[in-house]
């Protein structure tokens, strides 16, 4: 049985080491450059630097985080209760389909359908002056902080709302029948059935977004024109345009506390839950 | 309407076409890499008894648990070094990190629901370990592989951010064309590349859209 063991671990070693040298070394590599001196003493300058420069830009990236979270939380959840309690089943197939067409176009494609669709003079606000709706003189362009969250909105939207859907079906299906036969409306089967049983099934795939808003560079560098902009942008401009590895690994670690941030807040919460039973 | 920039786009000389030829090759070599560490990682980790289990599964989703634009940065400082920015064999490496998740995690579940029965009976009758791996293991776990090999093909053609980093300005994939037509107002070729990265995208969700369940996503790395 020993020699088995260390038999599997050989097999698995290949695969653990390529994680390790250009995943993991890198990441700690990043923790380490942003807290040190290149003569190797710790120091915090690299982070007062980075807030000094980029305070604007981190908490605009805070609020646009917030924003999608909250705004994908809600139409994801909207959406997958439409999903699971609706009556009108061929509504809900046609749903079904749609909401997943996101899930696998790439984040460029999408940030470039959205730059020729949102723009002043892009095809979204074409079709409201075409319909009389606007003159050509009110047109706004949606490149900036709303286009960002559209776009994280609307890609997002297609993971959320599966992973959501996913922990809807997989309930105990005679609570929710029984509770329907008691009299309980659906928006009440919803709040006080439903969302209680799958809260950690929403945090994750809320954790998982904002993972993925803080990973993508492509869409800040093509939605977001102008100041101020996500630290994403930031740190790309810090890399090409200085080669200052310090200043752009502090926002890297700023960008992970905001991750870990809303992980803490969403286990405090979850551990809370569970201390309330 | 005219077709004047499809001629553009897919003359044989032109940016986008030489694009999708490397775009293609770093996806092909990156789903073979993938498969060559996965597939034995995957093997073993569908084994119960192995020891620290958990801790191997946790340690392949942790590319997907970090925003991994810093890691991309440091990443290409590293390969700096080795000479290894603006070469495929850093591309393709980046690329296989980010896909390790998925063709690690899907062949876990590919093995787990191969029959262990089977493999005994093989072993019983006399064949070798390793011929029993090939022609009884993995054939059974065939569906659920070539499904990763999916997963990771259309990941690595549509990576970003990691060949932004590693491979500019040596190697342009499709979607680095993508991003510098359209940074440049050059909209028309742009959207054709959009258009281009579209038909593996939708043609996946296509046949996937059978297979994927809502109900059965619920019990992945169960």
């Amino acid at each position: 049985m020993r020699s088995s063991t260390s038999y599997n671990l050989w097999l698995i070693a290949p695969a653990a080491l390529m994680v390790g040298l250009f995943f993991l070394y890198p990441l700690f590599f990043s923790l380490y450059s942003a807290i040190t001196t290149d003569e190797g003493g710790l120091t915090l300058a690299h982070l007062e630097k980075a807030f000094e420069l980029y305070s604007n830009d981190i908490l605009f990236t805070i609020i646009i985080v917030l924003a999608s979270v909250v705004l994908l939380a809600i139409l994801s959840i909207s959406i997958a209760a439409l999903i699971t309690l609706s009556p009108f089943r061929s509504i809900v197939s046609l749903l079904g389909f749609i909401y997943r067409i996101p899930l696998f176009i790439p984040f460029i494609v999408t940030a470039q359908m959205m730059r020729t669709f949102l723009a002043k003079n892009g095809l979204m606000n074409n079709a409201f002056i075409a319909s009389g709706m606007l003159t050509p003189l009110e047109t706004v362009s949606f490149l900036g902080w709303s286009g960002i969250i559209i776009v994280f909105v609307w890609k997002q939207l297609a993971f959320c709302t599966l992973l959501i859907t996913g922990a809807m079906a997989a309930l105990d299906e005679s609570q929710i029948r029984a509770a329907r036969n008691l009299g309980a409306s659906r928006l009440r089967i919803l709040f006080q059935i439903m969302l209680p049983q799958i809260t950690p099934t929403i945090g994750v795939a809320m954790i998982l977004s904002t993972v993925t808003i803080m990973s993508v560079l492509s869409v800040p560098l093509m939605i977001g024109t102008g100041t101020p902009t996500m630290i994403a942008t930031d740190m790309a401009f810090r890399i090409n345009s200085y080669g200052d590895y310090h200043v752009a690994n502090a926002l890297g670690l700023v960008s992970y506390l905001i991750c870990a941030g809303l992980a803490w807040f969403y286990l405090r919460q979850s551990l809370k839950d569970k201390g309330a039973i | 309407m005219g077709v004047k920039y499809w001629h553009q786009v897919f003359n044989p000389y032109s940016d986008v076409s030489s694009a999708l030829i490397s775009s293609v090759f770093i996806a092909v070599l990156t789903v073979i890499v993938c498969l060559l560490v996965s597939v034995p990682a995957g093997y073993a980790l569908s084994k119960r008894s192995m020891p620290f289990r958990a801790f191997w599964m946790l340690l392949f989703l942790i590319p997907q648990a970090f925003p991994n634009l810093t890691v991309y940065i440091n990443i290409a400082r590293i390969f700096y070094d080795f000479g290894l920015n603006g070469t495929l064999l850093g591309v393709v490496l980046v690329h296989s990190v980010h896909g390790l998740m998925f063709s690690v995690w899907i062949s876990v579940a590919a093995f787990s629901s191969t029959d262990p029965m089977l493999e005994r009976a093989s072993r019983n009758l006399g064949a070798g370990p390793i011929y029993t791996f090939f022609h009884i293991v993995l054939p059974q776990a065939m569906p659920g592989i070539i499904a990763s090999c999916i997963f990771v093909f259309l990941e690595s053609l549509d990576e970003f951010t990691g060949t932004f980093f590693v491979g500019a300005p040596d190697i342009t994939t499709l979607p680095l064309l993508l991003y510098t037509a359209s940074m440049e107002g050059n909209y028309q070729i742009a959207s054709i590349t959009a258009l281009i990265l579209l038909v593996p995208s939708i043609g996946f969700m296509i046949i996937i859209n059978k297979f994927m369940k809502p109900e059965m996503l619920s019990k992945l790395g169960k």
